[in-house]
């Protein structure tokens, strides 16, 4: 039976006690070595006998109808077994935790690239050769809108307030009013999209690159038409999520329509280009900063609007100023949104949905207040942070940001930071900048179960990792909660068949799925004191050695046979009593070229309080990925769209450019400060990986304008802008 | 990929007699057969020139190199004689792709890439150079990869070699064999046709000839070369702007200099204005800049393309300040010395 349990109230520390010393240690992940060796199986590995091959057709207009697909244009393709459309395709794939089907559009066309055909063949290479050749016609819409900046199609939210923003700004002896604009973003994951679908009878089992599978499930069910018990999906292993693979996508419906058609199973992975095409991408934004403050530096009026932009019908809009509504405090506080309908390809949420494009500007709008100011821009943040969530009053949780300032200023060297343009090395200025790092943490509804067979133990949930090292630290919670090495304890993961958790997904996945099999082991430990005839807080369990009431047995004794324990978590009143975030600050050094505005990151440094640390070493590649996200935000990552057709011209990973090896610096650093957060759920942990974005890319762009006085407001800083930015400022 | 034959070429006059309408020539692949994936080249025959005998030697040519058209871009750019005498070649070649592609891209390909310019890798699009007379999806569409000199109406791609672009400033020449003539050579400059009204005819290679060598005149001894290259991220990504200088120093004085642009044309740019206005100089800003605003003058923008001008002028007086000293030293500035 599973227990289920609320998070009302803080929780004792129990992992502080059970003494292993497994839990927060920076332990390799179990699966590390199956994946370097190629010998974990991804979705699109491990080819079904008999399985058949799709490739996704796109549409080549931005909006319309499709009036024919001409299957003879293919027909004399070898080994073609059908050509898949109708009304069960899918536009794209579903938000997160949509747990429902996505747009089924029928003939409608609604962007230059979305699905519209699955060509399938008995080779990948017949299959992509006729979706080449496939002729469609179209009855093409005159006067398409793929600019968000028109603004025909845009829907204002009314604005968000806490005090009276307008007369906090007028009545402010020093004001700041900037526009920002940031450049669409892709996930650029690397394994691409794919699905493998095979039916048995009414039963459909799909491997897929999925992050969220207890949604997923639904979602298939039902762009599919049936019962979401039919469906079982496996995703063991994923090369990578960031965000793009938290709903199920065209590739997973129309593999398993035709594979349900064809009786027999079908593979399909996406192109490269197709995954630019049709997965989510981040919004481009524009957003307008204003702050009002004393000569002191107190901030009396902070507002932060913001355009961002959606395909119709789609229920996401970038929170772009998430953090800005509680990282400091004023008097008066604005916020409105506002969102474009064009027709472009969709946008959903790519890593740190609203930190990671919100904090670069307002970031750079604290320093530029700051330098009117005439404060340093630590001390600027320092003086102006609240002691609760300014727009609703909640207490914090746990909130370490000031002391993460100062530790990061002290161990980066902030005190040798030069005035503006008077750091150079040759032809190259130097400078430094700081941001605060913000993200709200949550607790997701998640289950796991637990088996102990006395020397070993067996996690099941159908919690996924993506990378992210979830196989590693649910083993380490089981481990130290069941005294066991940590090898001794197998973590099965990704299969819907098991106890449905979080999903990787908002930085709560180890958050979430960590709180269910800790409070699994849990309720094993109170069988196991039970047995011993101890209380609960005598119980020690160690190195496979039970101890209490003045006994010690081993568990393998304890145990006759299994001992399984569910357990389930979700979120209760402390989520409505406090507010949970992870803070931290991040320090950047940068290099401007004098004359070619080329822009090299020499180091880096974040310091951050994100709870409890399960693993030492996940959490700090965590942490780091992040700020390179920051960096590519910053300098170098830009999808960008066809004027004419909205279509992407930038399709691939040659023209999209995250941040190469050449990009990061040597000298990335990441210190963890040590905390509990005994709101955010029973084992007092936190979010981790988008954290490390949240203001990073900030840091960067403050560090060049101290170095060469370029700012630059639209981003990324590429080389021709800060240029630009250089001449502007008189550089 | 479109179904097509395969021919592996013993020899030379085999493989020209196989080449023709619609075949290609395939060596290391790294460009060709991911344009045949998504069926931006379809050629009906594939003819491999790896197995032919005397293309994958780097050979002392009286004082200059001959360098095989099968030399890999990493032989190449890690051969000694190379790094001594032609430091700037080495330092482009590595400035471009990334390790895996340039262990398998040879130097004949590498000429032979074609050009990045997104709408000639999108199918849904017009491109000239891909069906001649469909029109130029580049013109008012997005680009900022695109060239501003040498290109027409018709066509707006830039080249994107970087090895072409210093076997420019080196002076290099291109030895080509037809099959039913004597191996010539052209100057690397003279390799390149511009666009004109027929985009997709860009050498003056013939259909069955095939490039079998490069030719580096010797080195010019104590030239400072730099070759600088800017990009929209520090690695692995196509030139915005490149020059490569190899620079001769008189006193204080320029002697002169040799000098090609990349990332701006649908060839390595090579403009002797250049050239004269720094020949006799004393190094300075003022004067780099000069040099540059008269090669500017010939500059056709579109509005994604305007930046590439104060980004010229800036990269080529960037080269220049580490090539004569302005700049405090700077890594990546060698000079030339007579190979031992």
């Amino acid at each position: 039976m599973t227990k289920t349990f609320r998070m009302d109230e803080a929780q004792p520390r129990l992992l502080d006690e059970t003494g292993q010393g497994i839990v927060g240690a920076p332990l390799d992940r179990p699966e590390g070595p199956k994946k370097v060796s190629g010998r974990a199986a991804y979705a699109a590995d491990g080819l079904p006998e008999n399985a058949a091959h799709g490739v996704l057709v796109r549409a080549t207009i931005p909006q319309g109808r499709v009036t024919r697909i001409d299957e003879s244009s293919v027909s004399e393709v070898a080994g073609l077994l059908g050509v898949f459309h109708g009304p069960k395709m899918t536009r794209n794939p579903a938000q997160g935790m949509a747990g429902a089907a996505p747009v089924q559009p029928g003939n409608e066309v609604h962007y230059h690239g979305q699905p519209i055909a699955l060509v399938v063949a008995e080779s990948f290479e017949a299959a992509r050769d006729a979706a080449q050749r496939l002729v469609v016609s179209y009855d093409a819409d005159a006067d398409v809108i793929t600019d968000p900046s028109r603004s025909e199609t845009h829907e204002q939210d009314d604005p968000e307030t806490a005090g009276d923003f307008e007369a906090a700004f007028a009545a402010s002896e020093v004001t700041l009013d900037r526009t920002y604009t940031t450049a669409p973003h892709a996930a650029a994951a690397m394994e691409p999209h794919a699905a493998v679908a095979e039916w048995e009878g009414d039963a459909l089992t799909l491997r897929g690159a999925l992050q969220m599978l207890r949604f997923n499930k639904k979602e298939l069910a039902d762009s599919l038409g049936i019962d979401p018990e039919q469906v079982r999906i496996l995703s063991p292993y994923i090369g990578g999520g960031f965000g793009s693979k938290l709903g199920i996508g065209p590739e997973a419906v129309a593999a398993a329509l035709a594979a349900r058609e064809l009786g027999r199973p079908v593979r399909v992975v996406m192109s490269r280009q197709t995954v630019f095409d049709t997965v989510l991408r981040r919004t481009e934004t524009s957003q307008r900063l204003r702050l009002g403050a004393d000569k002191d530096g107190r901030l009396r009026a902070l507002s932060h609007d913001d355009l961002v932009s959606n395909i119709r019908d789609e229920g996401f809009a970038e929170p772009v100023s998430q953090a800005s509504q509680f990282l400091y405090g004023a008097e008066g506080l604005s916020f409105t949104q506002t969102l474009a309908r064009v027709c472009r390809t969709p946008t959903g949420s790519v890593r740190a949905p609203g930190e990671a494009v919100g904090m670069l500007a307002l970031e750079q709008a604290m320093d530029e207040l700051a330098e009117e100011l005439g404060i340093c821009p630590v001390e600027l943040r320092l003086k102006n942070l609240p002691d609760k969530n300014p727009m609703t009053d909640q207490p914090f949780s746990a909130t370490r940001l000031a002391d993460c300032l100062r530790e990061g200023a002290e161990q980066f060297g902030w005190a040798g930071r030069k005035p503006m343009g008077e750091r150079r090395e040759g032809d190259w200025y130097v400078g430094m900048g700081v941001a605060s790092a913000a993200r709200s943490n949550m607790l997701i509804k998640s289950a796991a179960r637990v088996r102990l067979t006395g020397d070993g133990a067996v996690v099941e949930t159908d919690m996924t990792d993506i990378g992210t090292g979830s196989y590693a630290i649910l083993g380490q919670i089981t481990a130290e909660m069941l005294g066991l090495p940590v090898a001794k304890v197998e973590v099965r993961l990704g299969d819907t068949s098991f106890p449905g958790a979080s999903g990787s997904g908002g930085s709560f996945g180890a958050s979430s799925a960590g709180s269910a099999t800790f409070l699994a082991a849990k309720a094993i430990r109170e069988t196991l004191a039970e047995r011993m005839g101890c209380s609960l807080s005598e119980l020690t369990l160690q190195n496979g050695i039970a101890r209490g009431g003045n006994r010690e047995m081993p568990l393998s004794e304890l145990v006759d046979e299994e001992l399984v324990e569910e357990a389930s978590v979700e979120a209760g009143d402390t989520a409505d009593s406090h507010f949970s975030a992870g803070f931290g600050a991040h320090f950047a050094e940068v290099a401007v070229h004098v004359y070619t505005g080329e822009v090299r990151v020499r180091r880096m440094l974040g310091v951050m309080a994100m709870g409890r640390i399960l693993n030492e070493k996940t959490a700090r590649s965590q942490a780091l990925g992040g700020m390179i996200w920051g960096l590519g935000s910053a300098l170098t990552e830009k999808l960008t769209h066809d004027p004419r057709t909205g279509h992407l011209a930038t399709r691939d990973l040659a023209n999209y450019h995250v941040p190469a090896h050449a990009d990061v610096p040597g000298d990335l650093k990441v210190v963890f400060l040590e905390e509990r957060d005994d709101m955010a759920n029973p084992i007092q942990t936190k979010g981790i990986g988008e954290l490390g974005i949240s203001g990073a890319g900030a840091a960067i762009l403050n560090a060049v304008r101290n170095a060469c006085g370029a700012r630059v407001y639209d981003m990324p800083a590429t080389p021709d802008r800060v240029i630009a930015a250089m001449d502007a400022a008189g550089f | 990929m479109r179904e097509f034959d395969y021919t592996r070429a013993e020899t030379l006059s085999g493989a020209a007699g196989q080449l023709g309408e619609n075949a290609s020539i395939i060596a290391g692949g790294t460009n060709l057969l991911d344009l045949m994936k998504i069926q931006v080249m379809t050629p009906s025959r594939l003819v491999d020139i790896t197995r032919i005998d005397g293309l994958r030697d780097v050979s002392e040519d009286g004082e200059g190199l001959r360098i095989g058209a099968l030399v890999t871009n990493s032989e190449l750019a890690a051969d000694p004689r190379v790094r001594e005498g032609w430091p700037l070649l080495s330092r482009a070649i590595l400035a471009g792709a990334s390790g895996q592609i340039r262990n398998k891209a040879t130097t004949g390909g590498n000429l032979l890439q074609r050009t990045r310019c997104p709408y000639f890798y999108d199918t849904a699009m017009p491109c000239n150079k891909r069906n001649p007379g469909e029109g130029c999806s580049a013109k008012e569409g997005d680009g900022r990869m695109l060239a501003i000199f040498g290109t027409s109406e018709h066509c707006l791609a830039a080249h994107p070699s970087d090895m072409a672009v210093a076997l420019a400033a080196l002076r290099a020449e291109v030895e080509i064999c037809a099959p039913h003539g004597d191996a010539r050579r052209v100057p690397i400059s003279e390799l390149y046709k511009l666009p004109g009204d027929r985009p997709d005819i860009e050498t003056v290679l013939a259909p069955d000839d095939i490039i079998t060598a490069v030719h580096l005149p010797a080195p010019q001894a104590d030239t400072r070369q730099v070759y600088k290259k800017v990009r929209d991220r520090a690695s692995y990504a196509f030139a915005l702007v490149s020059v490569g200088v190899a620079v001769a120093m008189d006193g204080d004085r320029i002697a002169s200099v040799s000098c090609a642009i990349g990332g701006v044309a649908p060839k390595p740019w090579t403009d002797p204005e250049i050239e004269k206005a720094l020949a006799g100089q004393t190094p300075s800003d003022e004067v780099f800049g000069q040099a540059a605003d008269k090669a500017l003058t010939q500059a056709r923008c579109q509005p994604d393309t305007e930046f590439k001008k104060p980004l010229l002028r800036r990269t080529l007086i960037a080269a220049l300040r580490e090539a004569t000293g302005l700049a405090a030293s700077a890594p990546g500035v060698e000079t030339a010395r007579i190979p031992a």
